[in-house]
Order: C-alpha cells, then sequence, then structure tokens
C-alpha cells in the first residue's frame, strides 16, 4: 500500500534522540549547523565527524540509511567538489594540464566542503527528520515561534495548516488511487506513449482530485466549527511540551562542542579551509 | 413530563436560488420538541430535508424562518451573536456523515482532544476526559494510532469520543453510519444506544435506514422538507401506508405482520425482531383466521 509510506523520513524508535523535546532538537540543529560552520581546521572537522558518528550510534538507526539518504547529494556533492578543485588557487601546484591548474589548497578544501555538507545532512535529518514525527515537528515550531503571535504571524494558523496538510496526505493518497483505478477499468492508460501523453492522461485523475479535495476541504472546516475551533485565542493543548534536564544536557554538550572547534581551530590550526 | 432541551418552532429553511436555479423550500414549517435523555430518529428520503434539518439544529444554517430554541433560550433570534453560538455547542455536538471528513488531528487521542483544545480546558482535565471518552467508545487501544489507517466505524466512534470529550448533552448524528460496512454499522450504533441509555445522552439521528431508526424511542419522518408522520416506531410503522405512498419502506417483519393483519389474522405491528415475529406469526397461524 502506498499509503504506508513513512511521511518525512521519520524511523521509529526510543532513543535518547527520539526523546528529546522537538523544540530543543530544533534549537540543537541550529546550534550545531553554527558549529560545524565555526569548523576550520582539520582537527575541528574530525571532532565532529567523531560527535556526528556519535549521534548515530545513539539514535540507533542503522548507518546505511543515513549514508544512503546521502545519494540525493551526490550531484551536489561533486559539483563542489569540481569547483573547489579546478578553480582554487594555492602555493602547492600539483599538476597543471594547459590553462587547467590543480593545487594541493584546492584538494583539501574540496574534501573538507564535502565533508561539510555531509555534516549538516547527518546533523539535521539525526536531530529532526529521523528522529521527530513531522507532527511533533509543528507543534515545535509552533511553540518556538509563539513570541511571534505578538507581531500577529498567525502562527497557530500555519501550525494548524501544516498538521492539517499531513493529516490528509495518506488520505488524498488514497483517493488518488482509487480514482486511477476507476480510470483504468474505463481503459486510461498512464504508463506507456510519450511524456505528453502521459501528462494528459493525469488531467482526468486532478480534476476529481481536486474537487474532492476541495469538498472534503469545505466539511472539515464545517466538522471543526462544530467542535468550537476559534482559532488559536484562548486554546489549551492536552499535550504540553515540557522541557526536562536531558534537552538542557543536549544543548549544554552542544555548546561545548562548538567552544572545542573555536579552540581546536586556533591551537592544532593544521591543514584547513583557506576561507 | 420531561425537560424540553431542543425545540423547533415552525422552522423553515429556503436554500437560495440564482438566475440557473429557484430557490428551494428544504424545511417547510417543522416544529418538534424533543426530552431531555431520548433517541429521535429522523427518517427520510434523500432530499427529505433531513440533513437540512440537521445543519439548522446544530446552527450551521441559520433558518430562514421559525426558531430553534436549545433549553428553552432562542438561538435563531436577532441579537444571538457568533459567541453565543459557539456557548451553545459546548451542548450540542454533531457526527458528520463521512468519517474521513471530520478527524483533524494525525494521531486519534489528539482528535479526541480537539474539542476540549478549543474550549480551553486545562490539559490535565482534559487528558482525564479523553481518556474516559475513548474507554466509552472502546477505543482506548487505538489512542496513539494514526486516524488514516482504522476501518471507518472505528473513525466515526473516534469522533464520537471527539463531542463526547466535551461533554455535550445532545448529539446530533448525521447519517453517520450511511458510508460504513454493516460491520461497522452496528459498532457505531451500539455505540449510540450506549451513550443513550447508559450516559443519558440526548439522541437526534439522521438516518434511511429503517432498522437503525426502529431502535429509537421516536421517529419523526419527514418527506419533502415537512414532517409527514411523528411517533413511536410501533405507532409509524404500524401505520405503514403513507410511508409507502412517499416510497419509504418499514421493516420486513412489520410489512408481513401488517399484510397478515389484513387478511384477518389477530398479530401486533410493532415487532422488529425476526425471531419474535417468527413466533407470533406461528402461533396466529395456529389460531387461524378470526
Amino acid at each position: 500500500m502506498k499509503s504506508d509510506i513513512a511521511f518525512g523520513q521519520y524511523c521509529e524508535g526510543d532513543s535518547l534522540l527520539h526523546r528529546l523535546d522537538p523544540r530543543a532538537k530544533i534549537i540543537l540543529a541550529v546550534l550545531y549547523i553554527v558549529v560545524i560552520f565555526l569548523a576550520k581546521s582539520a582537527a575541528s572537522f574530525g571532532l565532529l565527524l567523531l560527535f556526528s558518528a556519535a549521534l548515530v550510534g545513539v539514535s540507533g538507526i542503522s548507518p546505511r540509511i543515513v549514508l544512503g539518504s546521502m545519494k540525493a547529494l551526490t550531484f551536489i556533492i561533486i559539483f563542489t567538489a569540481v569547483i573547489n578543485i579546478f578553480w582554487m588557487q594555492g602555493e602547492v601546484l600539483l599538476f597543471a594540464l594547459g590553462p587547467v591548474k590543480v593545487y594541493l589548497e584546492g584538494i583539501i578544501n574540496a574534501v573538507l566542503i564535502v565533508l561539510r555538507i555531509m555534516l549538516l545532512l547527518v546533523c539535521t535529518s539525526m536531530l529532526l527528520t529521523y528522529t521527530t514525527t513531522p507532527i511533533a515537528l509543528t507543534d515545535g515550531i509552533e511553540q518556538l515561534l509563539a513570541p511571534l503571535n505578538k507581531l500577529h504571524v498567525p502562527v497557530h494558523e500555519f501550525a494548524m495548516m501544516m498538521s492539517i496538510a499531513l493529516r490528509f496526505i495518506p488520505t488524498l493518497i488514497e483517493e488518488t488511487e482509487k480514482i486511477m483505478n476507476a480510470q483504468k477499468a474505463r481503459g486510461a492508460d498512464f504508463s506507456e506513449g510519450s511524456l505528453l501523453q502521459r501528462a494528459k492522461a493525469l488531467i482526468p485523475i486532478l480534476v476529481p482530485l481536486f474537487v474532492s479535495a476541495f469538498r472534503r476541504a469545505d466539511e472539515l472546516a464545517t466538522a471543526m466549527e462544530c467542535r468550537c475551533y476559534t482559532g488559536g485565542a484562548g486554546r489549551t493543548r492536552m499535550n504540553v511540551l515540557r522541557y526536562d534536564w536531558k534537552d538542557f544536557a543536549a544543548i549544554g554538550v552542544v555548546v561545548l562542542l562548538g567552544a572545542a572547534v573555536v579552540v581546536l581551530n586556533i591551537l592544532v590550526p593544521g591543514i584547513g579551509l583557506a576561507m | 413530563m420531561k425537560n424540553i432541551v431542543l425545540e423547533a418552532k415552525n422552522l423553515t429553511y429556503e436554500y437560495p436560488g440564482d438566475e440557473d436555479t429557484p430557490a428551494v423550500k428544504a424545511v417547510q414549517d417543522v416544529s418538534f420538541a424533543i426530552e431531555e435523555g431520548s433517541f429521535t430518529a429522523i427518517l427520510g428520503h434523500n432530499g427529505s430535508g433531513k440533513s437540512t434539518l440537521a445543519k439548522l439544529l446544530c446552527m450551521i444554517y441559520a433558518p430562514t424562518g421559525g426558531q430553534i430554541l436549545l433549553n428553552g433560550k432562542n438561538m435563531s433570534a436577532e441579537d444571538v451573536t457568533e459567541a453565543d453560538i459557539m456557548e451553545a455547542r459546548r451542548e450540542i455536538g454533531m457526527v458528520f456523515q463521512n468519517p474521513d471528513n471530520q478527524i483533524v488531528a494525525t494521531v486519534v487521542e489528539e482528535d479526541v482532544a480537539f474539542g476540549c483544545e478549543n474550549l480551553g480546558i486545562p490539559p490535565a482535565e482534559i487528558r482525564r476526559r479523553v481518556d474516559e471518552a475513548l474507554d466509552i467508545v472502546g477505543m482506548t487501544r487505538y489512542a496513539r494510532h494514526a486516524p488514516h489507517k482504522l476501518s471507518g466505524g472505528q473513525k466515526q466512534r473516534v469522533a464520537i469520543a471527539g463531542t463526547i470529550a466535551m461533554k455535550r448533552k445532545i448529539i446530533i448524528f448525521d447519517e453517520s453510519t450511511a458510508m460504513l460496512d454493516p460491520l461497522g454499522r452496528k459498532e457505531v450504533m451500539d455505540t449510540i444506544l450506549r451513550l443513550n441509555r447508559e450516559d443519558g445522552i440526548t439522541v437526534l439521528m439522521i438516518t434511511h435506514y429503517m432498522n437503525e431508526a426502529a431502535m429509537a424511542d421516536r421517529i419523526i419522518v419527514m418527506n419533502k422538507g415537512q414532517i409527514l408522520d411523528d411517533g413511536t416506531p410501533g405507532e409509524v410503522f404500524s401505520r405503514p401506508e403513507p410511508l409507502w405512498k412517499v416510497g419509504l419502506d418499514v421493516p420486513q417483519t412489520t410489512e408481513l405482520l401488517y399484510k397478515l393483519k389484513k387478511d384477518g389474522y389477530d398479530v401486533p405491528l410493532d415487532v422488529f425482531d425476526p425471531e419474535i415475529c417468527a413466533k407470533i406469526i406461528a402461533r396466529a397461524l395456529e389460531r387461524g383466521r378470526s
């Protein structure tokens, strides 16, 4: 069943990372991204690599899944690597082929930047997408941004829209399948013909899907109104998010990590990023 | 006489027309009073105005004529504000036909909590009410499940739990069993009956299934926006001719007994249980025609 696809990439689990407060995880992810950008020397990159490996270890998610998720970034990784190798000017010329000159600094830079991209991906996926359900993420974002309400940003409304969208994705996928089957039964063919023909064959699916989605939206709005929904004001929540010591400890660890990275940058400059 | 909780007085609703479609009077001059703790079925064909009636009672539509009185308070008066209607909805809730289009959250218990959250009830109290409501509808096992993986009957029970968690005293079911398979229909009917009998909740059930209507204390039959008949199931089904005339059926047991009676057998008409009906017929046949 297509409607069983895990939405987002959430991996079921009960690790320390799964149990952290979603707000704490969002803050952690932002802090960790800052730390990654602070890292300049090979030594600090080494430390971050170790830390990321530890994150994967703690989460209990198979490293293969994490490495697999990097496939999506193959193009960006190759592209940045190539640009850095061939365009970077340095002092140690490795070889030159006509106008193309490759310097040692270029190669080091390429490796470290690729490493940085991979670290970014691992950190956000370990902290956010793999260990937090989309709905917990939405809740976390809503509560973190709640102060913006004072500036008349409709934070609650956006979060509500987001969670209703998440709620209806499986329903609409199921509906799409039903409509496709109905069209197939009438002889529609979605798998053959030129790209244009296939695109045209989708119209008889999209039109009824949109009509029904609008009808659903209308009925849902009535149902929500009947359940006394009047927007965010005066609303309480059953499950209130609470920070506990784990969350503070985790934030403390990442702050320490940042300090360590800065210290390593200065103490062990060695080879590092030229920029 | 018991307390009247909900009353319709000469209720009329007209769908506004435009150039292509003439205005339609979906509900015309309908009056009835619902007693506290009663179970009323509103029976009718598609287009008989029964769903419009439900939407009027739930204050989703404002009547174009007549009044709705909730606990004696006129909810259709000029000076009724949006806030008054919200207040009234703490008392009266609705379960809709399509189970998918009334579930808001991605987790069952979150959805049950939705209404209470809207009312601004403290979290610990919501937790207590949600657990209790899930227990009443027998869905405690599924509290952490995703609603889209439940069956239709289970989804409807979740929707029912959502309205009972709000401690509403009147629940209107707008053809809530129409999209379900027979098993789901039974689950939901059992839940409705239990709510009415054990928890004293006033139930109004819109339906076009005769057998479901037969379980109510009272049936109001709607046709072309007007009340065709009103009485206990026994009374309504023992005069089946007006129902047949507008194309409505009566339960098969009543139909059979009615025909036997017409042929001169001495049988009662208000029997809806096939087993008992069979026994009565057997006895009547032994006695022979009178």
